[in-house]
């Protein structure tokens, strides 16, 4: 073996592969999970199952005459959509483990964050197809009237998923090394859950009740702000849970 | 390149220069009971004493008020170990130093110690003066989940076996741990407020009697000293089974 | 095997160039100075005991752990260039592991690892390296219902779609029986023709001998031999790999 030579970069040729941005990338890996997804089906399924048995048990757990439905569904709606989306999160890097495909994701020319934006992308799709369902779902089954806010509705949907996306993707990064993953992701996600579901639950109530929305204002702003600072901190704290 | 701890003998002492600092195999053992201890569980009695006897008891809430002397410091305390979580969990990511990880689990046992102290103490305070065991005030909500962060910290590191990543995940979780608080008060103080006023963490002069104020800051300076006291034991106890497992390591041949 | 081609490769740019390499975990060693030159058509047989830190090194080169100290070229660029990612663009992984969606078909494997290559024609990339493997006829199977042998093939296929300079087989023979054996052999020899240089990590003396061009042991993270292939006698080697194995236990 030659001792090392003077390195010069090898020339590219006109054929030489684009590496794929971040954007890209991200998207690449985003369609590939969603690919898995609807190949099998089944995570998808049980999560969409377990919110509709979850809200059929909450609604017999509580006493009809002494609870109104109405006060009950917006809590309801958004602690299982929290549990539900938990499901969906769980096989997030489960498929990356089984037979060490994550080594070949982290091999390829990509930035590491890609790996991340893209499995938060996929699972937010899956949060929100659970979502299509589940909230029809409570208004049907808790006699609310979800229609006549369901635009804003849509808008705290999508708020509480991202927060929950952004969390829960880099908790199952993490949980799906250690030897309690499924125990792990939920008791690592559910305190950083707990302002969502707040802001979303005291929001819904408050404009089912035909309050003025700038009483649901305040809470929205928690969201809005923690959306922000997680989507960002967790992007950048991803990188950090690879072993490099 | 980072210091690696390995069976060397320490040259490099944590913190202060203490003369009970563990050396090669030749010295004794470190004292359990150190200077630092014994200094700690002092201040501690005094405090207790000062308490009891030496501090008139408060117009309105009786006797009862006094567990107030240990509950704020243990809440200050319990806060603060959590900031130096915090810290050296940049600390490590930032330079891979082990010894910056193994701060940050002391401080978080010693930190769950004394958030379980404020949430076992703050019952006790409540019921003579409000009648009810838990109240979902804005502060001791805020301790709850300080608590649950804690637990979910030592939890995420009791799953792990491999040093460098538990060091690693710990240190990410510690951050987002910490970032998570500034939330959780917001929306536990949008949410409902009874707790009492804050009668000394106000911006101007604080409105306790003067003798009820020392005792105040000498307490929670005593529990600053515990606090030091435990986490510079621990510490040093995790340095051991560094280093213990370090000479396992090498004992094994060649890995 | 390539007689005389050492002074053919000599001329061209190194495939990968490394110089005092080191990764330590904690205060673990696991490479402690590792120099190392490749060439195109060139293949190294590393061999050591486990533990050696074999695995580690091809990690370092297929840019999954970063060097604690020493530099790398792969390719002509640095490691470290551009995030690792120009580096990593030259570089092929096989393991024991297939790194496969078992869900997927090993079409959709093979076309996923061509589109984050960034190949321009992703699927006519992915056919050829499937067609390569001899497995186009299953290109539309689930992985999962392919024996393990098949895996392993389109698992290559994935490694090599991109056409890489430098193909790190990481125990790749494990689990594989005559014919997948038989059919590894095959493509490694023909990406070296090709012009790529292989380092192969494996247990097994005959099946790393057969292909390479040069061989190496590994001990305690460092080349203790480190020699050409035609300087190698095969019975000698064994027992001498024999002694070094043992010595450590």
């Amino acid at each position: 073996m030659s001792e090392s030579t003077v390195a010069r970069p090898i020339a590219l040729d006109a054929d030489a592969p684009a590496l794929p941005g971040l954007l890209r990338a991200s998207w690449l890996v985003a369609q590939k999970d969603l690919a898995i997804e609807f190949r099998t089906r089944t995570a998808f399924f049980s999560a969409l199952v377990f919110a509709l048995l979850g809200l059929t048990i909450f609604y017999f757990a509580w006493d009809p005459t002494a609870v109104a439905s109405i006060d009950l569904a917006p809590g309801v709606l958004w602690v299982i959509f929290t549990f539900s989306g938990l499901l969906g999160l769980q096989r997030s890097f489960g498929v990356e483990q089984a037979d060490r495909a994550m080594d070949a994701l982290l091999a390829a020319p990509v930035e590491r964050e890609a790996i991340y934006l893209g499995k938060a992308a996929a699972n937010f799709l899956f949060v929100a197809g659970v979502q299509v369902v589940a909230i029809p779902a409570v208004a049907l089954f808790y006699n609310v009237p979800l229609g006549s806010i369901w635009l804003s509705l849509t808008g705290i949907a999508v708020l509480a998923a991202l927060g929950i996306v952004a969390v829960g993707t880099l908790f199952s990064a993490m949980a799906v090394n250690t030897r309690l993953a499924e125990l792990l992701l939920p008791m690592l996600s559910l305190p950083f859950f707990v302002p969502i579901v707040m802001a979303a639950a005291q929001t819904t109530s408050r404009l089912l009740a035909g309050r003025p929305e700038s009483e649901a204002w305040p809470w929205l702003r928690i969201l809005l702000g923690f959306d922000l600072v997680f989507m960002l901190a967790c992007a950048i704290a991803f990188p950090y849970t690879l072993d490099e | 390149m980072t210091t690696p701890i390995t069976g060397r003998p320490s040259t490099s002492s944590a913190g202060g220069a203490d003369a009970n600092t563990a050396g090669d195999g030749a010295r004794s053992r470190p004292a359990l009971i150190d200077g630092w201890i014994v200094a700690a569980a002092l201040a501690v009695i005094a405090a207790y004493v000062r308490i009891i006897w030496f501090t008139p008891p408060e117009a309105t809430q009786g006797l009862a008020q006094k567990i107030y002397y240990l509950h704020l410091p243990a809440a200050l305390n319990a806060y603060l170990a959590f900031g130096v979580v915090f810290v050296t969990s940049i600390v490590y990511l930032w330079l891979h130093e082990e010894r910056a990880d193994l701060v940050a689990e002391s401080s978080a046992e010693v930190g769950l110690l004394f958030t379980t102290v404020v949430l076992i103490t703050g019952p006790i305070w409540a019921k003579p003066i409000w009648g009810t065991w838990w109240t979902w005030d804005a502060r001791l909500t805020l301790t709850l989940f300080l608590w649950f962060i804690y637990a979910g910290y030592l939890l995420l590191r009791g799953a792990i076996v491999e040093p460098s990543l538990r060091a690693r995940y710990s240190a990410v979780l510690g951050i987002l741990g910490a970032l998570l608080i500034p939330f959780i008060h917001m929306s536990v103080y949008l949410f409902r407020t009874l707790h009492p006023m804050p009668i000394v963490l106000k911006p101007d002069r604080p409105s306790l009697p003067p003798e009820m104020l020392h005792t105040l800051i000498f307490s929670f300076l005593a529990f600053v000293l515990v606090y030091l006291a435990l986490v510079r034991a621990r510490y040093r106890l995790s340095l051991e089974r560094v280093r213990l497992a370090a000479l396992e390591g090498s004992l094994e041949g060649g890995r | 095997m390539v007689p005389g081609s050492r002074s053919e490769a000599r001329s061209e740019l190194p495939v990968v160039e490394a110089e005092g390499l080191i990764r330590a975990f904690g205060g673990r060693r696991a490479v402690d100075g590792v120099s190392l030159t490749l060439h195109g058509g060139e293949c190294l047989a590393l061999f050591g005991p486990n533990g050696a830190g074999k695995t580690t090194l091809l990690r370092l080169l297929a840019g999954l752990l970063a060097p604690s100290a020493g530099r790398c070229l792969v390719g002509g660029v640095s490691l470290r260039a551009d995030g690792g990612r120009a580096a990593r663009s030259r570089v092929g992984l096989i393991s024991h592991a297939s790194m496969l969606y078992s869900a997927l078909t090993a079409r959709e494997n093979v076309e996923f690892a061509a589109r984050m290559y960034g190949l321009r024609r992703p699927a006519e990339a992915a056919l050829r390296a499937l067609k390569a493997m001899r497995v186009a006829d299953r290109a539309d199977s689930a992985v999962r219902a392919l024996s393990r042998g098949l895996q392993q093939r389109v698992s290559i296929a994935r490694a090599i779609v991109h056409e890489p300079l430098l193909l790190l087989c990481d125990e790749p023979y494990t689990g594989l029986d005559e014919v997948g054996s038989a059919a590894l052999t095959e493509a490694l020899g023909e990406r070296r023709a090709h012009g790529a240089a292989l380092l192969l990590v494996t247990h097994n003396l005959s099946e790393g001998l057969a292909l390479a061009t040069h061989a190496a042991i590994m001990r305690r993270g460092r080349f203790v031999r480190l020699e050409e292939r035609g300087q190698v006698d095969g019975a000698s080697y064994a027992s001498a790999y024999r002694e070094l194995v043992t010595a450590d236990v």
